[in-house]
């Protein structure tokens, strides 16, 4: 794998977002967007809905080609890479998708064995099967190993996605919304849950939200993303004594 | 008017760069083999109740509704080389292409288009499968070579059909049947039949995982990929039926 000469492990960010652009047609959605997370840092990026958060982070792991900037992720430049390269970054990004997108016609144990399978070349049957299980475990769902996700409810999915991110042992998680649609109650758990992987597997993580319980309970610090750019960022407390009537209408 | 016949122009250019990554990524591996196992279990397998009934009763039927005048113009000992060539020739290839299209062109864009709207396929692709290898080339390659199976299938159930359809008036038995079924039939009569059929399949899946795989958010989207997908592939048989014709006919095999 390419590692660009200025890449520090442990001193620089694990992921570097600078001056990123992405425009639909005539929509500007991204315009001059720049972000840095430090290794065993939690970012919440905060924005209203289509403001542009899903399409930060799928630039991010190389979904959708931006326009302009630059996109650095341990080291590599995300932009230009080629398939293959991408791939081998991809293995250390953990991706929570906002729908969950689990495999519908695989079983769980299916589910978590396909990233698997691809990337882990060489992986035994036995060591696959104990890495399934404990993944299961620390999401607290082994029972559910030979179910079919359409049989487990709204917040058990979203454990299982979460499950399936861990598998790879990801270096760098991007959650997309992972409280948003599920109950209260439900939420507050999966809150807890990230935060005890995060420290459990010492990852980094971007986690996009509008649920403030769990910004307050997970971020390190806070990013703003209005009309495309990085607004501002600080860390929880200090934006929610903002006078700023476009950083407050996000605490009230 | 100009921008439905743009629209038109553009819709066939993506899907032809669509069909053509096909070919770039079918023949190097790595190979999807498991799934594509899978798939021609659901694609050819699963198909065989609903081609093999349609067979028969088309054959049946062709014969019960020619008989009257095959009697009339006292040409009764032919029927059984007239319904085998149409059936062979023609009805076969056409009428299991078009089941087909109707079930598998639409349920590879239903189950595509709603693996794209719930995000699975860009899951997929963050896991480092390429998606279009484990998904596309897998039911394309299934769909191109079940279908002239299910074809000669349904061409034997049909013929089955038409023996029975022979024996509600008169008594003829079986390897009689075969015989005057087979005294006219050419492999320049089969070859070119079963020949097109590969194309059929290639059109149904091909137009299925294209509107299924480019599907539009929301349920509406799926519902439409699943329903374009099968006018579009039905289409697509008859026209590939009118070229392959005229192809044979011009090199003479006829
Ligand atoms: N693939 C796409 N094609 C066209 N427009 C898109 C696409 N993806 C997102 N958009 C648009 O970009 C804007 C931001 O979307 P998104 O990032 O999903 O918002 P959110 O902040 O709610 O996650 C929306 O207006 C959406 O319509
Ligand atoms: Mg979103």
């Amino acid at each position: 794998m390419e590692t660009s000469a200025t890449y520090i492990p442990g001193e620089s960010p694990v992921i570097s977002i600078n001056g990123l652009s992405k425009a639909f047609g005539t929509h500007v959605v991204l315009d001059d967007f720049s972000l840095q997370l430090e290794r065993g840092q939690t970012k919440v990026v905060l924005g209203r809905s289509g403001s542009g958060k899903s399409v930060l982070i799928k630039c991010i792991i190389g979904l959708l080609p931006p326009d302009a900037g630059e996109i650095i992720v341990l080291g590599n430049d995300i932009i230009h890479l080629g398939h293959d390269e991408l791939d081998e970054v991809r293995v250390k990004i953990g991706f929570l998708f906002q729908s969950n997108a689990l495999y519908d016609s695989m079983t769980i144990r299916e589910n978590l064995e396909f990233p698997m399978r691809r990337h882990t070349v060489g992986i035994s049957d036995k060591e696959a099967e104990s890495r399934i299980i404990e993944v299961l475990t620390d999401v607290g769902l082994e029972h559910t190993i030979d179910m079919m996700p359409s049989e487990l409810s709204g917040g058990m999915q979203k454990r299982i996605a979460l499950a399936r991110t861990l598998i790879l042992r990801p270096e760098i998680i991007l959650y997309d919304e992972p409280t948003t649609g599920l109950d209260p109650v439900t939420g507050r758990e999966i809150t807890s849950l990230i935060k005890s992987i995060q420290r459990q597997y010492n990852t980094s993580a971007i986690i996009i939200s509008h649920d403030m319980k769990c910004v307050k309970a997970a971020a390190d610090s806070v990013a703003i993303l209005i009309n495309g750019k990085c607004y501002t960022e600080n860390t929880y407390q200090a934006l929610k004594q903002s006078d700023d009537p476009q950083v407050k209408q996000f605490f009230e | 008017m100009a921008s439905s016949s743009k629209t038109f122009f553009s819709e066939a250019g993506a899907m032809t760069r669509f069909a053509g990554v096909f070919f770039q990524q079918a023949f190097k591996p790595r190979y999807e083999f498991r799934a594509f196992i899978k798939q021609c279990y659901i694609i050819g397998y699963q198909s065989l109740p609903l081609v093999g009934i349609t067979g028969f009763i088309m054959g049946l039927v062709l014969t019960m509704q020619l008989r009257p005048s095959m009697v009339d113009y006292g040409v009764e000992a032919q029927i059984p080389a007239v319904i085998g060539l149409a059936i062979i020739r023609e009805i076969g290839p056409v009428i299991t292409g078009l089941i087909f299209a109707g079930k598998i062109g639409s349920s590879i864009g239903a189950e595509l288009g709603s693996m794209r709207v719930t995000e699975q396929i860009d899951a997929m692709e963050v896991s480092g499968t390429n998606p279009y290898k484990y998904l596309i080339v897998t039911r394309v390659a299934a769909t191109t070579l079940m279908l002239p199976v299910l074809v000669i299938l349904s061409d034997a159930i049909s013929l089955y059909g038409a023996y029975l359809g022979v024996n509600i008036r008169a008594v003829t038995s079986p390897s009689l049947f075969i015989t005057q079924v087979f005294d006219v039939l050419d492999y320049s009569d089969v070859l070119p039949a079963i020949f097109k059929t590969f194309f059929f399949g290639f059109a149904v899946g091909m137009i299925g995982s294209f509107k299924g795989y480019n599907s539009k958010k929301g349920t509406e989207g799926v519902g439409r990929s699943a329903n374009s997908a099968v006018v579009l592939a039905s289409l697509a048989i008859f026209v590939i039926d009118l070229i392959v014709v005229q192809i044979t006919e011009i090199m003479g095999i006829n």
